[in-house]
């Protein structure tokens, strides 16, 4: 099986679960758990640019990827404060 | 090609554990529980899956910036599970029926926040149980 078959049956594995995560973002009864999600979503995002990296024969999306895990920390501890502070 | 099969088999661990990290966030009964699919599950496939570039490009500087965001990821991803784990417990999100053992209840204090050996008065104590977690309204 040719890497790029294997590359495309990843990313729409990792689509679905995208879709799944969307689903609790859609429906998490509280705050919390819909910041889960969105961290969650931004770690499968990060599997999927280095998916498409490979894919493309490209490595500078790598770059992208440290951003964004970069920014989703600062972002989930940011929405922390926001939930502890709002009590 | 060993080293193609090898991408093959990182890039196919990595899904299958990302994949179980997102099917654990929609079916895990409560928020406590789901931060543990994820924040495990989900740091690991991506892990995987960055080795997997690794491997496929071959080359120094994308191996060293690859191994930069793996570790980045293996430090932030407990630390910012903990914070929101504490916000979400704080703000009184419920915790699952089934729950055998919670510790914290009634040594975490609502004025000042903070975590006291000895039981506080009830007036002041957060009880995460009891109310369905609240939306944007409180």
């Amino acid at each position: 099986m040719s890497l790029t078959l294997v590359a495309l049956m990843i990313l729409s594995v990792l689509t679905a679960g995208m879709i799944l995560t969307f689903v609790r973002l859609l429906r998490g009864p509280s705050l919390p758990d819909r910041i889960v999600a969105l961290d969650l979503i931004v770690t499968l995002l990060i599997g999927i640019i280095a998916t498409y990296a490979i894919l493309n024969n490209q490595p500078a999306f790598l770059d992208v990827a440290i951003i964004l895990a970069l920014v989703s920390f600062l972002g989930t501890v940011a929405f922390a404060y926001y939930i502890e502070r709002r009590v | 090609m060993g080293s193609e099969l090898l991408v093959d088999v990182l890039m196919v661990g990595g899904a299958v554990f990302m994949f179980l990290a997102s099917l654990g966030v929609l079916r895990m009964p409560d928020l406590y529980t789901r931060m543990s699919a994820t924040s495990k599950a989900a740091t690991l496939g991506s892990g995987l899956v960055m080795l997997a570039a690794a491997v496929y490009f071959n080359e120094f500087s994308i191996t060293v910036r690859v191994l930069a965001i793996i570790v980045f990821l293996l430090l932030t991803v407990p630390v910012a599970a903990h914070m929101i784990a504490r916000a979400a417990y704080f703000d009184g999100v419920p915790l699952w029926e089934g729950t055998v053992l919670d510790e914290l209840r009634g040594h975490y204090s609502r004025v000042d926040h903070r975590l006291v050996s000895e039981i506080v008065p009830p007036t002041e104590a957060v009880v995460p149980e009891g109310e369905e977690g609240d939306d944007f309204t409180a």
